[in-house]
């Protein structure tokens, strides 16, 4: 089987500061790594080094693409690369309103990714955002309505919509249930990991939350300085911590 | 008039902007960048449209400036007399007569041949602009063609009023490639602009300059189930009966008795001359 | 089915001290198809551990640990996940899941995890929940807040949703009353007549006498007893 993701060597330095290096690692279809650790251990860097973000100092970002296979998508077109973020990837970022556009109502917001690949019959456009806002649990009477109404909750999961509409295959989330209620958190949580399951989506989560990643990860890697200091399956690492970090970010955490 | 050099504008600063608009010809849409000059008059008065026809005009060139289709409101007359004054040509408030029309939000009735340039006043020469206020993310957008932001626009029209309601300024799509502004012209006019003659387009604030050679493919963007509509008020004009020209709804009085008649005051005239006279055609004149 | 050789495993507590406890030595055992095998030892012999060694949720130091062919103590985590979704269950002492799923579905999980119709699935987890005598109208709620019998009878019954070919059982006895012990029982006993390959530990007494074929005293592998 060939990977869907292959990153080989991922190197991203902000000036002389390391953001992470020494990054490696392949990623199956249907998929979902977790990446923890703590507070600028260089998760997000990764994370935007990887979506196409930020450019990586070196290294390789090799995705599957449908059309010609493994791709390193570090050294093709900006053009080719917009497309893939707008069609085979998705990015679930940590705060809705960086992924959303809050003046516009929320059946244009999923509608968007499908418009821009070309789809250009309103009744159907429609149809697929009110489907798809049943889907993320917001009643189909909001479709009009604009992000700004509505709760934390409710713009995170319009935000993951507005990505999956177009079934991506990869989906990039960096803090995706970060800031929201416990109990908004469960629901969110319970909604992304049906929605992997069901798509089949491969999927790469950036967090400190060791629950998020305990439900919604199969594996972990585990960053600290910039570096990956642990990987394997995720229930392995977290209750068989091998490195001394990880062992700390485990018994920091009562019970997850 | 010998106070200034031909047309107001230095010869340095026309060739600068001959520059843009040939480039803008080569790239038809493209937003062409060019160092707009201070003008003697405030910007949204048609500063960028000035400069271009500044920089098209030759002493052999008969002006025609209109403003929202007339000749006689004080924009049109202004930048009529703007150009008596520094550049001597002659002025007419004929179109078929003029070489060179500068013009405010109105395409002319009567259809303009080769010999003809038309000079656009444009306010906001993005067409992105309203969902993506960052230049350098709508500069690329253009130069990566991802244009899917424009129909989202389309889609809030249509889900907040039914229908596609942007009645100016209504986007197109030009040659296949470039998305454009086409000023706010009426809908009505996007029809036309597939034309003879050459179409520029000044944006004095914006320092934009872009252009239609003649001929150009010029596409209004819409839905498979909302198709663009070239719509204007379902009647005749009242003085001369046109069925097929652009109208203004003008009140009459309290009571709230109206008329509709061309914006286009050239073509209502010279029809009315001509002997054509609509529902309050004999009254009017 | 299931065979392990000269496995061992330690744990080394990074941050206090560097201490390192090593739990188990040489641990040898084969399980075949049809088979039941009971694992004996005190408290804190590691039974558990050897158990989590087998699921992959301890990452095993030394040795080979092969289930239905795959080592799992080298084994990618996707080739482990394939194996605990195809081949290994594992009824846990405790159950873990997501919040907000009912209890029919968590019990179904196992079944649409290998692609069974969600029909067929739901109704083969209705009909465990109800052997197990879960009252019906619990079985749309999250089993979150059961009660410790409940939520260990809904952890049996999705354990055996399924029919594994090889399983884990920590303990799907306890704190079950006589009734329901004997529906597990017959549980275990109907699946060794499918050919499962069987791994339990029983504090019971009488239920070990009664399904297990063999007994393994993991103190035997207890690396004092080695010194
Ligand atoms: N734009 C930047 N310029 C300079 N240094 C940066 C920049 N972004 C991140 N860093 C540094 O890179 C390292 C990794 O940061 P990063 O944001 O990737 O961490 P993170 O793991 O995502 O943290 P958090 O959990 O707080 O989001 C930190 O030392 C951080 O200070
Ligand atoms: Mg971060
Ligand atoms: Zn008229």
């Amino acid at each position: 089987m060939t990977p869907l993701l292959q990153v080989k060597n991922i190197k991203k330095f902000y000036g002389s500061r390391i953001g992470c290096t020494d990054v490696t690692f392949d990623l199956y279809p249907g998929e979902v790594m977790g990446i923890v650790g703590e507070s600028g251990s260089g998760k997000s860097t990764l994370l935007n080094s990887l979506a196409g973000h930020l450019a990586p100092d070196c290294g390789e970002v090799v995705f599957d693409t449908r059309a010609d296979g493994p791709v390193d998508t570090v050294t093709m077109s900006e053009a080719e690369r917009r497309m893939l973020s707008r069609t085979d990837w998705a990015f679930v970022h940590q705060h809705a309103r960086d992924g959303l556009r809050m003046s516009v109502s929320a059946g244009g917001n999923i509608g968007e990714r499908l418009m821009a690949v070309g789809d250009r019959h309103y009744g159907s456009i429609r149809e697929r955002a009110a489907d798809w806002l049943g889907r993320v649990e917001i009643s189909e009477n909001r479709i009009d309505d604009r992000p700004s109404a509505f709760s934390g909750g409710m713009q995170q999961r319009l935000q993951i919509a507005r990505n999956l509409v177009t079934g991506p295959r990869l989906v990039f989330m960096d803090e995706p249930t970060g800031g929201l209620d416990v109990s908004v958190q469960a629901r969110l949580l319970d909604l992304l990991r049906g929605l992997v399951r069901e798509m089949g989506l491969s999927a790469i989560i950036v967090t400190h939350d060791l629950a998020v990643v305990r439900l919604l990860a199969d594996r972990l890697m585990v960053m600290k300085d910039g570096r990956v200091v642990e990987t394997g399956l995720t229930d392995q690492v977290l209750d068989d911590p091998q490195h001394s970090y990880t062992q700390l970010l485990v018994s920091s955490v009562l019970q997850v | 008039m010998s106070d200034y050099n031909f047309a107001y504008l230095d010869e340095q600063t026309k060739r600068m902007i001959r520059r843009s608009i040939l480039k803008g010809l080569a790239v038809p849409g493209y937003q062409v960048p060019f160092a707009s000059r201070e003008m003697p008059m405030p910007y949204g008065w048609g500063t960028g449209g000035v400069q271009v026809s500044a920089a098209t005009l030759t002493p052999d060139d008969t002006l025609k400036v209109i403003d929202q289709g007339a000749d006689d409101t004080t924009n049109a007359v202004s930048i009529r007399k703007f150009f008596e004054k520094t550049a001597g040509v002659d002025t007419t408030e004929e179109t078929a007569e003029a070489s060179v029309i500068q013009t405010r939000h109105r395409i002319p009735e009567a259809e303009l041949t080769e010999d003809q340039i038309l000079v656009y006043q444009v306010p906001i020469p993005e067409p992105l602009r309203f969902l993506e206020p960052r230049e350098t993310e709508t500069r690329k957008m253009h130069a990566l063609e991802e244009y899917g932001l424009m129909h989202v626009k389309l889609y809030e029209d249509i889900s907040q009023h039914g229908a596609i309601a942007t009645a100016y300024a209504y986007p197109v799509k030009v040659e296949g490639r470039y998305v454009m502004d086409p000023s706010p012209i009426p809908k009505f006019d996007n029809p036309k602009m597939e034309m003879a003659a050459i179409q520029l387009f000044g944006a004095g604030r914006e320092q934009r300059i872009y252009a239609l050679p003649p001929y150009t493919q010029v596409v209004s963007l819409d839905f498979e189930d909302y198709p663009f509509e070239a719509s204007k008020a379902d009647h005749p004009c009242d003085l001369c009966g046109a069925e097929d020209s652009y109208l203004d709804e003008v009140i009459l009085d309290d009571a709230g008795s109206r008329m509709f008649v061309c914006s286009d005051t050239d073509y209502c005239r010279s029809r009315c001359e001509a002997g054509h006279s609509g529902r309050l055609g004999e009254e009017a004149a | 089915m299931i065979e392990l050789n000269n496995v061992s495993k330690s744990f080394i507590l990074h941050n206090q001290g560097s201490a390192v406890i090593p739990v188990m030595q040489n641990a040898t055992l084969c399980v075949k198809p049809g088979e039941c095998v009971g694992l004996t030892g005190v408290s804190g012999a590691g039974k558990s551990t050897l158990m989590r060694v087998i699921y992959g949720n301890y990452l095993a130091a030394s040795g080979s640990v092969v289930v239905g062919g795959v080592d799992v103590a080298k084994a990618e985590p996707r080739e482990i996940l394939a194996l605990r979704r195809e081949t290994l269950g594992y009824v846990s002492q405790f159950l873990r899941v997501v919040p907000r799923v009912p209890t029919l579905d968590v019990v179904a999980e196992p079944l649409l995890a290998v692609g069974t119709p969600v029909g067929q699935a739901r109704d083969k987890a209705a009909s465990l929940l109800a052997q197990l005598n879960i009252p019906e109208p619990l079985w749309g709620l999250s089993p979150t807040t059961f009660s410790g019998g409940e939520q260990q009878r809904v952890n049996i019954a999705r354990g055996f949703a399924y029919d594994y070919p090889a399983m884990l059982l920590d303990e799907p006895t306890a704190s079950l009353d006589a009734q329901n012990r004997t529906t597990v029982l017959g549980l275990i006993d109907t699946a060794k007549a499918r050919g499962a390959a069987i791994i339990g530990i029983f504090h019971d007494e009488a239920a070990r006498e009664t399904v297990c074929d063999c007994f393994v005293d993991v103190s035997d592998f207890s690396p004092k007893a080695m010194a």
